[in-house]
């Protein structure tokens, strides 16, 4: 962050300002050539930025929605109608918001799956890795509050059952969900306070964003490799390779996203949303959006005869309820930990086969958690539940700390630029003898 | 004025008790009155008085045949109302010598055998039980069954299977007259 102060730009305008405010330094220490990356970033180091662009999407559609919506349980149902019918370019804007929140969550997934397999949460980015946790659990915030505003009946009953959530919490629960409503259901107080906190959230998120990304730039992008730059041999500057790279993403990230937006804008929504919020009628099967599914299910495996509740000291302590939604509000803080659960010192899994393995399980059972949170609580999908959430705790608290610490991992190239000469030798040595064996590595 | 200057340890004032003390004193001012500075800005999102003033409601009950049922709307809630037939009352009073997740007798839950009055929220996350129009599902124990993670009610409105912890709360009530009731 520290500013160049010897700096000289051409333009003496420029240098004007630089001189009072060095602010063109910060930018090219930031984003420019003078921001030196590994050169050996595949396109999973591509979300970082879809991220934000994505942020940036979210902030200008919503301000724009705001605009033309009514906060009121009597209208906010028809003013999002007359969004869609009667506003110029209405349904379009509604429908980049509504779809941005769905791309928004697929990109920080995949995100966060990228640093769980290169392992960027170890030292020195712990903090880095946490504040990322801490955006999401903002996010998750963001659209739920969001999601409520439309006042559909998804929006109605989702907000019911989620807000419920903390009547679990004992002697005090109660309380604490009158005091989040405003009344004694969710209704028009609950609306308006979920606008007003749904409108300043994303201002929170980007000042998450704003330290994550100072915490990155302290020691730097990790890489698939995870070997830290030794050498200039081993970077090179952010302009314009990656952010020519970033750019390529971009595009293509877009003609996924409008593709959603104009071919399948409710492809990610629920029909029962377009049905106006009625307080006396509960509609056969809520489900949260996509991106809750595996919490949702996490939430949902904790019953009475769950062996993880009933067999263990939990259900001493604890409702079965309780501990259901404790267990889901563990499942994301958990990762907070994972700097410190993983005890390896090699981090990419490229590396760790053991670890590798285990990752992919790891990854389908998250899926399969998706998807159980999708089905109605009834028959094998209870205990296809209860199997996938008690692996996903297993998986943190016990197969990551122990096979960290009990597997040997392979040595990794002694440097970044070591193992991207190593490839290109390969690459082209394949491409001149197609016939031969692959080379062994000689050096 | 000079022997201020003399650095520390010369002669050194023994002024720790009093300067933890003050230390403490200020501070927990301080933080009795950032506490006191905060209790608005949380307590306004309570509930505010339009909100509580919300009346009572009364029912008449004349209309409601034997086993019929109706929901009535009480501070933005449905309440249940249901006219029981003695088969109903039957079963809930048998029930009452089981061990239940929440035990409750059927007596403690009614005033009149006849007339069961319930909130009619699921107290697992709040979602409104069928079975309070015919042809809905009542559950296992034929009284109401909560879809949204399936929780099964009883003719008394008793939890019996399911992740809801408790019973359907019953609100307070009192009969007007034979067939009127007072909600709230
Ligand atoms: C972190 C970024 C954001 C996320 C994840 C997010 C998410 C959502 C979601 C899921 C909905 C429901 C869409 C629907 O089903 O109709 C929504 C609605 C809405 N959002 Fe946002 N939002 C974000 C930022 C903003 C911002 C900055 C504003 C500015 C005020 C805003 C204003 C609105 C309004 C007015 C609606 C209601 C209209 C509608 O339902 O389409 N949002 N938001
Ligand atoms: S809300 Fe009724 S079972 Fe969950």
């Amino acid at each position: 962050m520290s500013s160049n102060a010897s700096k000289a730009f051409k333009n003496p305008v420029v240098n004007w300002i630089e001189y009072r405010l060095p602010i063109f330094s910060f930018v090219d220490n930031s984003l420019g050539s003078q921001y030196p990356t590994p050169k050996n970033l595949n396109y999973f180091w591509n979300f970082g930025s879809l991220a934000g662009i994505t942020l940036g999407i979210m902030i200008v559609s919503g301000i724009v929605l705001a605009m033309h919506y009514t906060a009121h349980v009597d209208h906010a149902f028809d003013s999002v109608e007359r969004i869609m019918r009667d506003v110029n370019y209405g349904w379009l804007i509604r429908y980049i918001h509504m779809n941005g929140a769905s791309m928004f969550f697929i990109v920080i997934y995949i995100h966060m799956f990228r640093g769980l397999y290169y392992g960027s949460y170890h030292a020195p980015r712990e903090i880095l890795w946490m504040l990322g946790v801490l955006i999401l659990l903002a996010m998750m915030a963001t659209a739920f509050m969001g999601y409520v505003l439309p006042w559909g009946q998804m929006s109605f009953w989702g907000a019911t059952v989620i807000t419920n959530l903390f009547s679990a919490i004992p002697i005090v629960g109660d309380d604490i969900v009158t005091l989040l409503w405003g009344g004694f259901s969710v209704d028009n107080p609950t609306l308006s306070r979920f606008f007003s906190l749904h409108y300043l959230m994303p201002f929170v998120i980007v000042g998450l964003v704003v330290l994550h990304i100072w915490a990155l730039h302290v020691h730097g992008s990790n890489n698939p490799i995870g070997i830290d730059a030794k050498t200039d041999q081993d970077t090179i500057g952010f302009h314009p390779y990656y952010t020519a790279k970033d750019l390529f993403g971009f595009g293509a990230f877009m003609t996924f996203f409008m593709f959603f937006v104009f071919f399948a804008p409710n492809f990610f929504g629920e029909p029962d949303n377009y049905i106006e919020a009625d307080s006396l009628v509960t509609p056969a099967h809520i489900v949260p959006e996509w991106y809750f599914l595996p919490f949702y299910a996490i939430l949902r495996a904790f019953t009475a005869d769950f062996f993880l509740y009933a067999f263990t000291p939990i259900s001493w302590i604890m409702s079965a309820k309780l501990a259901g939604v404790l267990a889901m509000f563990a499942s994301i803080l958990l990762l907070l930990g994972m700097p410190w659960l993983d005890g390896s010192k090699v981090k990419s899994s490229q590396f760790r086969p053991l670890f590798r393995m285990f990752y992919w399980l790891f990854f389908v059972n998250c899926i399969v958690l998706g998807i159980v949170g999708g089905k109605p609580a009834e028959g094998v999908w209870i205990y296809i539940g209860q199997a996938t959430t008690t692996y996903y705790f297993a998986h943190l608290l016990f197969i990551v700390p122990l096979i960290s610490r009990l597997e040997r991992p392979a040595a990794p190239p002694d440097s970044i630029s070591a193992a991207v000469t190593a490839k290109a030798k390969k690459v082209s040595l394949d491409r001149f003898n197609p016939a031969e064996p692959a080379m062994a590595p000689g050096e | 004025m000079s022997d201020t200057a003399k650095p520390l340890g010369d002669a050194e004032i023994d002024d720790k008790s009093k300067r933890d003390f003050l230390f403490t004193t200020t501070g927990t001012v301080a933080a009795v009155g950032a506490a006191a500075a905060a209790w608005p800005f949380i307590h306004q999102m309570n509930p505010a008085a339009d909100t509580l003033a919300l009346s009572s409601t009364e029912v008449d009950l004349g209309p409601i045949e034997e086993g019929q049922s109706i929901t009535v709307v009480w501070r933005g809630k449905p309440v249940f109302i249901r006219h029981r037939t003695s088969t109903e009352i039957k079963s809930a009073r048998e029930d009452d010598k089981k061990v239940l997740p929440d035990n409750e007798t059927d007596a403690e839950r009614v005033k009149n055998p006849q007339w069961l009055i319930m909130v009619g929220v699921c107290t697992h996350l709040g979602c409104i039980p069928l079975g309070n129009k015919g042809g809905e599902n009542k559950g296992e124990y034929g009284g109401w069954f909560c879809p949204c993670h399936g929780s099964h009610y009883d003719t008394s409105g008793r939890i019996r299977r399911g992740p809801a912890p408790t019973n359907l709360a019953i609100p307070e009530y009192t009969f007007v007259s034979d067939t009127r009731v007072k909600i709230g």
